[in-house]
């Protein structure tokens, strides 16, 4: 096979990882199906796999070197989502956001609950120029009556779009954070020889208060943590300023409102990109949190910090990265664990 | 460490004139969040003979345990918070008026004419405004912030309570025929039940009750507990508003209550603080359906409870809660129905009975 056709199959191969993490359901919570196609891609690279208490598929690889550490590195594999609170007599179903949902990306979108059932969203009548509130929303799945509805209280729907291959640019509604997932599945398949016993953690929970990563960082203890998780961008038409931009590559978090990242991690991810000739970004995100808060805290405090997808039109429907920052991220995260890190 | 544990009573608890009794000394009781000992004197009292060991810990939580005699157990921890919402004085103005802060979520539009308890004392007063004989319809028109009340003690009020000092609603507890209104209902009635469930402790599990502080302002004695029982699986219960009254404008359908009185015990399985462990909302389910105990689920909603911060304790703990419903919540009146408060108690003490191991399996 050429080199031109071996790198034709990989970004197949990649593509086809992505479509399938993306278009698989899982809100917060309802992590089983995408903990369970995940497990069916990792199987066979890992050392050690198992799923804690809180539902976070933790996988091992390697072990602890004289000179290596234990490192964490969490993906958070849930998505924002929707789950009903009600179902009024004509059978059309009200809800509440899991996550932070706008209003506004809600009407005419798609859900496909985790039972299958599909529905539409509709709003009611808005006063003029009103903008709407989730109150104002419900979900059509084409019931006549709260008897006949095939969804009850308590039951979580996702948004349902498929994935979309711009060629540079890639789109989905959960690439918050399922690209986050792929690079964390195509760096755990990468590894090689490391002095570090690494655990990839895929968590439970972010999008309700990096929930998951808290207790994994828990029963982990890691030496130092790295999130890896989206970012937006500034890049777009009269949008809030920002120093980030999709294809310059991945980003180095600084800070977001959740945490300030460890200036010793920032080095280190700053020194081994350069080392390693991959672009970067450095990142200071003004609101949004990560993973990187609850590994921080955990016990009596890790080093932590957040490599970052450069990511447009986060926690809509349609949210957007870069092919080539994909592929330098996963270049990033394999070279960050594959050597020996001296913190400051 | 007791040495002379009583056997757990075999029968499924009830609640009787006994339980009515008592609820009615837990929910007189004053209990502002931070200062919960007269709550918790009444605690240890109740549950001393019937367990294998209690212990108040450093935030003041009284942590319980009582171990059951078989070989495949399940360490179950409880949380009931023992706390509630209230009033702390800020400032002695003289003269018996007191500026004051509130403690926990309280609507100031309902604090206006409420008589209340201040300190340890339960020295009585009033939280007054100017009356209507002498305010504007301009006034009237907008509700009085926190700032421009004041809890008035009378003349001599400077002797009897100081800054700092915790003050609550006045109100008694009095039965309403199927009804019970109170003021603290949330939550001594998790509290009452939990004391129960001890009296009444199956075989098959460790209970770890937990009776918590400072849950009103943000789970905290809750975390601590958590972290020193290390339980198996979480369990908070707690009261829980119902705003099942018509829907005011006009004849649509009232899509947001919460709960509802007369339908039973409230299963959680979303709040701003927890998305519950499906597994044990089934558990519930199953046992409610197989007891024949009415049951609903609260509809997903912001707010917290206890479970909010047991689930996060140390690697996790897979967690819920269950609710009473409790008509008008952080008010100086809330409501219930006795056959709720009994059908929680009951569901929450059969679903124990069936617990096995393999629950989390």
């Amino acid at each position: 096979m050429s080199i031109e056709a071996k790198k034709i199959e990989q970004d197949d191969a990649l593509l086809a990882l992505i479509k399938k993490m993306v278009e698989t359901p899982g809100p917060s919570g309802q992590e089983q199906l995408i903990r369970a196609a995940i497990l069916e891609e990792i199987q066979g690279s890992a050392d050690e796999i198992h799923t804690d208490a809180m539902g976070n598929l933790i996988a091992r690889k390697g072990s602890k070197q004289p000179n290596g550490l234990r490192i964490m590195i969490s993906a958070h594999m849930d998505e924002i989502g929707l789950m009903v609170t009600h179902v009024d007599e004509d059978g059309f179903v009200r809800f509440i956001s899991i996550g932070g949902v706008s209003p506004l990306t809600c009407i005419g979108g798609r859900v496909i609950f985790m039972n299958g059932q599909r529905g539409v969203i509709g709003c009611e009548r808005l006063e003029p120029n009103a903008l709407p509130t989730l109150e104002k929303l419900f979900i059509d799945v084409g019931a006549t009556s709260r008897e006949d509805c095939p969804v009850k209280v308590g039951d979580v729907c996702g948004f349902d779009r498929p994935f979309l291959d711009l060629g540079k640019h890639l789109v989905a509604k959960s690439m918050d954070n399922r690209i986050s997932v792929v690079v964390a599945i195509a760096a755990l398949r990468a590894l090689q020889a490391s002095p570090h016993e690494v655990y990839f953690v895929f968590s439970v929970q972010e999008e309700v208060g990096l929930r998951g990563s808290a207790t994994a960082a828990y029963g982990v203890d890691p030496d130092v943590g790295l999130a890896v998780d989206v970012t937006r961008t500034g890049d777009t038409p009269r949008t809030t300023k920002m120093e980030v931009a999709l294809d310059k590559g991945p980003a180095v978090k600084v800070r977001d409102s959740s945490f300030i990242a460890d200036p010793r991690v920032v080095d280190w991810m700053v020194a081994t990109a350069k080392a390693a000739d991959i672009p970067y970004q450095m990142e200071v995100l003004e609101a949004g949190g990560t993973d990187g808060r609850s590994i921080q805290l955990a016990r009596a405090g890790v080093p932590a910090g957040c490599l970052s997808i450069p990511c447009r039109y986060i926690h809509s429907p349609s949210e957007m990265v870069s092919r080539i920052d994909v592929e330098n991220a996963i270049r990033l995260l394999v070279e960050l664990i594959s050597h020996e890190v001296k913190l400051g | 460490m007791s040495s002379q544990k009583q056997p757990s009573i075999t029968t499924p608890p009830e609640v009787g004139s006994a339980q009515v009794d008592l609820l009615a000394r837990l929910c007189n009781a004053m209990a502002v969040s931070g200062d919960e000992q007269e709550v918790r004197q009444i605690v240890l009292d109740e549950i001393q003979p019937y367990c294998d060991q209690v212990e108040v810990d450093g935030l003041g939580n009284v942590l319980a345990t009582r171990l059951g005699s078989q070989a495949q157990k399940v360490r179950v921890m409880i949380a009931a918070h023992m706390d509630e919402i209230g009033f702390m004085l800020t400032n002695d103005e003289g003269e018996g008026l007191f500026s004051f802060e509130t403690v926990g979520g309280i609507d100031p539009r309902q604090l206006v004419g409420k008589a209340v308890i201040v300190g340890r004392e339960h020295t009585p007063a009033v939280i007054g405004a100017k009356p209507i004989h002498l305010t504007t319809a301009e006034e009237r028109k907008k509700a009085l912030k926190v700032e421009e009340l004041r809890i008035d003690l009378g003349p001599e009020g400077s002797s009897k309570a100081k800054v700092g000092d915790r003050a609550t609603f006045a109100t008694q507890l009095e039965a309403l025929g199927p009804s019970i209104r109170a003021k603290a209902l949330d939550n001594r009635l998790g509290v009452i039940n939990l004391i129960e469930l001890l009296r009444h402790a199956p075989e098959n599990i460790d209970l770890l009750a937990a009776f918590t502080v400072q849950e009103e302002v943000g789970l905290r004695g809750a975390r601590v507990a958590a972290y020193r029982f290390d339980p198996q699986i979480g369990m908070a219960i707690d009261a829980t508003p119902a705003h099942d009254l018509p829907a005011y404008d006009a004849d649509v359908e009232n899509t947001r209550y919460n709960t509802k009185l007369d339908h039973g015990p409230a299963i959680y399985l979303m709040d701003g603080a927890t998305i519950s462990d499906r597994r044990l909302a089934e558990w519930l389910m199953q046992t409610a359906e197989a007891e024949g105990i009415p049951y609903q689920i609260r509809q997903p909603n912001p707010g917290g409870t206890d479970a909010g911060a047991i689930h996060r304790a140390r690697a996790g703990v897979p967690s819920i809660s269950v609710s009473v419903p409790v008509r008008y919540a952080h008010s100086a009146a809330s409501l219930i129905r006795q056959e709720d408060w009994a059908n929680t108690l009951k569901l929450v003490y059969h679903a124990l009975t069936r617990l096995t191991p393999e629950i989390l399996s």
